[in-house]
């Protein structure tokens, strides 16, 4: 139905700062009824399905449902996010095929919340009028590209 | 409304949008405001690490020149965006991103991203610009570093503050209005330049699927036009504005082809097996000299197919199952083989899982196994989205030294990647001609904007003039949707049904048809006409004047209400732009029926447009196409 929250599960996202769903959904979808603490998906039709309210959801309280009008029922997508990587279980509707499961790696060398911008590569200029963009020419390469570029191209 | 209250924020540079442009923005502007002493704010009307295009994640970075490998050049480049573009293109905008490109890529992988690598240490290439990726946290490790950048340089960001109008000062640009979606606030944000990278626009035309699925578009529903009528309301020349984008995905849940086509090699089919791209290829001469470039173009791809579909040979097939099995015929024995089957079939279910969710719900829900039977493919709905291969947008400043003495009075003044208006930037899906960005290369015209418009920061170190005035009246007509609906609430008993207001849902629905059944849309299989195109701005025109009869019942419903004004906007502009245009120059994106032929004598030429608020008309401008790299078409 696009996202739903399974009732039971849902927490509200109490002993956090702010509600996980919420904070995430890019189209504004995921709200809190304050009544109930239980979140819902307010407008399913303007779904993405995104999977980004499953990926945050603390409690796991979050799945998709395909959408009714063209996905035929009884079939799942669910995925565990963690911080290096996801693993995500494909359940098909028919029983004969077995259901798969993958683990995709999500970031790499970096942690979480430590990805730095400045100072990776030298920047070659510091005049605002260059095309030397930060980190350039230095960033324009890498070490087992042949041709070293010394300035940023032109054609 | 009088309980909204109004925050105002005054800062340097005001970036627009928490997407791939306006982090690749954020992160640039941030390196340069720190050594001249500059404040940079960004706005967002989500949450930066999951907003934009990208906000689900991506399989692949579309855009990697490679330029250090010696393979390719950047003249290599742009001859591919020209071609694929039939022409109509700005080579100075498209050569100024191709040269920085790599060293964005380059930074993402530092930040952690995971590009794909064979033994050697190469990138492993999906297609000659594409490179592999495990991208599901690609935005998220964009908008930490953009974060992380302006944290570094005592910036700021705003999320959930969605942004309706800009403000001016005369013909600049000095700021942007908007309001909160979480507290009763109105935001004013003063700014010496303000950088545009809000996305395109989707749900202008009507999506194959009404129910449910409304929202399953190629390109995310959340991306409502915002860049287009910031940029077309402060006054600026737009461009490409007929430039719609039909990408052709499997059926109904959009998943991407390209790993199919590219990595796999696979081949699409009509129902009776026959390649269409074989069977039809005689038709490609009526549109040379781009018929016979290679790759072919996208829209003539699209053409080639629709073709069979209108002929009823459908359903078109992606066919998937050949592919695998002619990979796996190739490895020299059969342990071999099994084991390239194995790593196959998880790129392909990766492919989905890490940009298009949907697509593996679908392929579960249907038992595709995709190395046993074939799935299908077709059109999507049309988009407007100036990074991929459409091309609209606001029409900017190139870079000053890659101008020729013929195109430099054409296509340079004062500052790259500034509009027509004075300090306002324009960055991704927002400007337009520099088709072929995608995510990699948003970024990077993110940052090259944004070097620019700090220079412009310097440059014109004066305070914006934002008279109050002007904020009072915007404040007023911003939150007019949220009065008209209490004004009138009690007036019926079903909300929905009220002859004093309309709610943005049905605003929207009657956008969508009046763009579907005149100006080419799914229904009417992409095809229009000046007659059509007439009678659809007659129907728009009442539509225009019901927008001052919006009504909103919360911020929620007050974004929408201003969404849907936004894709207004934009309908209008690609209406005037189709009917300006009297040829057929994109097959596979519109047909115009009264003008069915490729007409290079007078329309290798951009057709622009400027809006003028004050009198509520448009200027269309026809203005000459100019190739830096001395090609003639």
């Amino acid at each position: 139905m696009p996202s739903f929250v399974i009732a039971s599960k849902c927490d509200g996202c109490k002993a956090l700062d702010k509600t996980a769903c919420q904070y995430i959904c890019p189209n504004d979808l995921m709200v809190l009824n304050p009544q109930t603490m239980k979140a819902y998906n307010r407008d399913p039709s303007m779904c993405w399905e995104c999977f980004n309210c499953v990926k945050i959801c603390p409690t796991q309280a979050i799945e998709v449902r395909g959408y009714a009008d063209f996905v035929p029922l009884g079939a799942s997508v669910t995925a565990m996010r963690s911080s290096e990587d996801i693993l995500w279980t494909v359940q098909f509707r028919g029983k004969g095929i077995r259901p798969k499961r993958f683990k995709f790696p999500t970031r790499r060398g970096v942690q979480e919340g430590k990805a730095q911008p400045f100072d990776l590569y030298p920047t070659g200029s510091d005049d605002l009028k260059s095309p030397t963009l930060m980190g350039e020419p230095a960033a324009l390469n890498t070490e087992i590209g042949p041709i070293k570029l010394d300035k940023v191209p032109t054609l | 409304m009088s309980d909204f209250e109004v925050r105002v924020v005054e800062t340097d540079l005001l970036i627009c949008g928490g997407g791939m442009a306006a982090c690749g923005a954020a992160v640039e502007a941030a390196w340069w405001a720190r050594q001249h002493g500059l404040k940079v704010t960004l706005v967002d009307k989500a949450a930066m690490e999951r907003s934009g295009a990208v906000a689900m994640g991506l399989s692949a970075i579309n855009m990697y020149l490679d330029l250090n490998s010696g393979d390719n050049t950047l003249k290599d480049y742009v001859d591919y965006v020209r071609n694929d573009l039939m022409g109509i293109v700005r080579e100075d905008l498209v050569a100024n991103i191709a040269r920085h490109v790599d060293s964005t890529v380059h930074l993402f992988e530092k930040w952690g991203l995971p590009i794909w690598k064979d033994q050697e240490g190469h990138y492993v290439h999906e297609g000659r610009w594409q490179l592999m990726i495990n991208g599901e946290s690609y935005k998220i490790i964009v908008a930490e570093a953009a974060k992380n950048a302006l944290a570094e340089a005592g910036g700021q960001y705003f999320e959930r503050v969605f942004i309706t109008h800009p403000l001016m000062d005369g013909d600049r640009c000095v700021g942007a209005i908007g309001f909160s979606i979480r507290e009763n606030k109105i935001y004013v944000f003063k700014a010496k330049a303000t950088l545009v990278a809000m996305g395109g626009a989707v749900h202008v035309f009507k999506p194959r699927s009404t129910g449910e699925g409304f929202g399953r578009s190629w390109y995310p529903p959340f991306n409502s036009g915002a860049s287009a009528f910031f940029t077309i309301y402060a006054g600026a020349e737009m461009t490409c504005q007929e430039v719609r984008f039909i990408p052709v995905r499997f059926k109904d849940a959009y998943g991407p082809v390209g790993a199919w086509f590219l990595l796999f090699k696979a081949i699409a089919t009509n129902a009776a097996g026959q390649d269409y791209m074989v069977e039809n290829a005689a038709e490609l001469d009526k549109w040379d000299p781009y018929g016979h470039v290679k790759p072919v173009p996208a829209n003539l791809r699209n053409w080639l197919m629709m073709l069979d579909v209108m002929d009823g040979k459908g359903p078109i097939y992606m066919q998937t199952a050949d592919a695998i099995k002619r990979i796996a015929e190739q490895s020299p024995d059969e342990k071999t083989a099994k084991k390239k089957l194995k790593e196959l079939e998880a790129e392909a279910w990766e492919d989905f899982l890490d940009m298009t969710i949907s697509q593996a719900i679908l392929w579960a829900a249907t038992d595709v196994e995709p190395e046993v039977k074939p799935s299908e493919i077709m059109a999507c709905d049309p988009y407007f989205i100036g990074s991929h291969s459409g091309a609209s947008g606001a029409w900017v400043s190139g870079p000053p030294d890659l101008q020729t003495d013929a195109t430099r009075s054409e296509y340079f003044w004062d500052y790259a990647n500034m509009t027509t208006v004075g300090g306002l930037f324009a960055a991704g899906d927002a400007s337009g001609a520099s088709s072929h960005k995608f995510s990699s290369g948003s970024f990077t015209e993110g940052r090259i904007a944004a070097k620019s418009a700090v220079s412009y920061v310097v440059d014109h170190p004066a305070a914006p003039v934002v008279e109050p005035a002007q904020i009072e009246a915007l404040k007023a007509e911003i939150l007019k949707p949220l009065a008209t609906f209490q004004a009138h609430r009690e007036h019926t008993t079903d909300p929905d049904v009220n002859p004093n207001y309309i709610r943005p849902r049905q605003f929207m629905y009657r956008l969508q048809k009046i763009m579907d059944e005149y100006a080419g849309g799914v229904s009417s299989q992409f095809k229009t006409s000046g007659k059509l195109l007439e009678k659809g701005m007659e129907l728009l025109g009442y539509l225009r004047a019901d927008a001052d009869l919006l009504a909103a019942e919360n911020a929620h419903e007050l974004m929408r209400c201003w969404e849907n004004v936004h894709r207004m906007y934009q309908a209008d502009a690609h209406m005037r732009a189709l009917l300006f245009r009297e040829e057929t120059r994109w097959p596979g994106y519109y047909f115009r029926a009264d003008k069915p032929d490729l007409d290079n004598k007078d329309w290798l030429a951009f057709c622009n447009c400027a809006y003028d608020r004050q009198s509520g008309s448009w200027t269309m401008i026809k203005r000459p196409v100019k190739y830096i790299t001395g090609d003639s078409p």
